[in-house]
């Protein structure tokens, strides 16, 4: 589990990691470790799943991915499982998640973000997802977001 | 915000940098220097490109990705058919709270859509709770259940 050090890393590095040649060793500078230390227990975090990846985020509209969609499924749970993570695995899907329905208001239980740089390839992408999941699915829709109401991100306060 | 493209003019070394960087950094003592390598670039280009992506907001965040729910948190995508003459005052409530991470409203019935990330998983019943009291209107959470492996992604 984390101790109080590897909180700390937490904290030091939710904004991001320091712009410098050695960003670890100014971070192992900053909360008086070694860089080694630093650099180990980044490791052991990421081995956990506590960090997902190191890297970069980038905005989606920046890069020219202007039409995203929330397509949702209405997918048999005998076999959800199974193509949930082929649809993963689409290069067009970030994410891709099973939810419970709330019948009879949502009958969707798979939820995949879809992007594309314009409509049409937004809604090929569609297709593909609907053909993959073929007779398994009994109903989809596609929800696109009209605005961004608000985005901050979480942050730990240490 | 309204989802507008950032008038982004991205160049060859740019998409590169940025694909490289989706997945993921090394951990070593020189990482940039070790990106760069990788890319025919030097430590001092990589390290300028990535600050100017960062200002520009082509890149949202560069560092550790953390999973919330491993950190002992809970993050639940909950969603409101909100009335449309009431959208913006319900809007304003529910973006007040700290717990709201992201607010998205969606073309449907169920028109609004948010993440509530809070510091333990029982918190998120008492924040849901309170939203439907301030509100007056229902709720619907959907907790992941599964989630699906996504590989790396959009091509910049």
């Amino acid at each position: 589990m984390l101790d109080a050090l590897d909180r700390r890393l937490i904290v030091a590095t939710q904004a991001g990691l320091p712009l410098v040649p050695r960003p670890y060793e100014a971070l192992a500078q900053q909360l008086g470790v070694s860089a080694g230390e630093v650099q180990t227990r980044l490791a052991r975090m990421l081995e956990a799943g506590i960090i997902r990846r190191i890297g970069a985020v980038p905005n989606h509209y920046a890069l020219g991915y202007r039409h995203n969609g929330m397509t949702v499924w209405d997918v048999d749970d005998e076999r959800i499982d199974a193509l949930g993570q082929q649809v993963g695995a689409l290069p067009f899907v970030t994410h891709c998640y099973r939810r419970p329905r709330h019948l009879p208001d949502w009958p969707y239980n798979l939820f995949a973000m879809v992007h594309g740089r314009d409509r049409g390839e937004t809604e090929a992408a569609i297709s593909e997802i609907a053909q993959l999941l073929g007779p398994a699915c009994r109903a989809y829709e596609v929800l696109y977001s009209s605005r961004i109401l608000k985005k901050s991100g979480l942050r730990l306060t240490g | 915000m309204r989802l507008e493209t950032v008038a982004a003019c991205l160049d060859e070394t740019d998409r590169a940098l940025i694909n490289a960087l989706q997945q993921g950094f090394p951990l070593c003592d020189e990482p940039f220097a070790a990106v760069g390598a990788a890319l025919g670039l030097s430590e001092e280009a990589v390290l300028h490109r990535l600050s100017d992506l960062l200002a520009r907001g082509v890149l949202t965040r560069f560092g550790p990705l953390f999973q919330i729910e491993k950190l002992g948190g809970a993050f639940v995508l909950a969603a409101m058919r909100v009335p449309a003459e009431d959208y913006d005052r319900i809007a304003e409530l529910v973006n007040a709270l700290p717990e709201v991470a992201h607010n998205y409203r969606r073309e449907h019935a169920f028109n609004m859509w948010f993440v509530l990330a809070t510091e333990t998983p029982e918190r998120i019943a008492d924040v849901i709770a309170y939203i439907e009291s301030i509100t007056g209107l229902k709720v619907y959470a959907f907790p992941k259940e599964r989630e699906y492996f996504v590989g790396l992604k959009l091509d910049a």
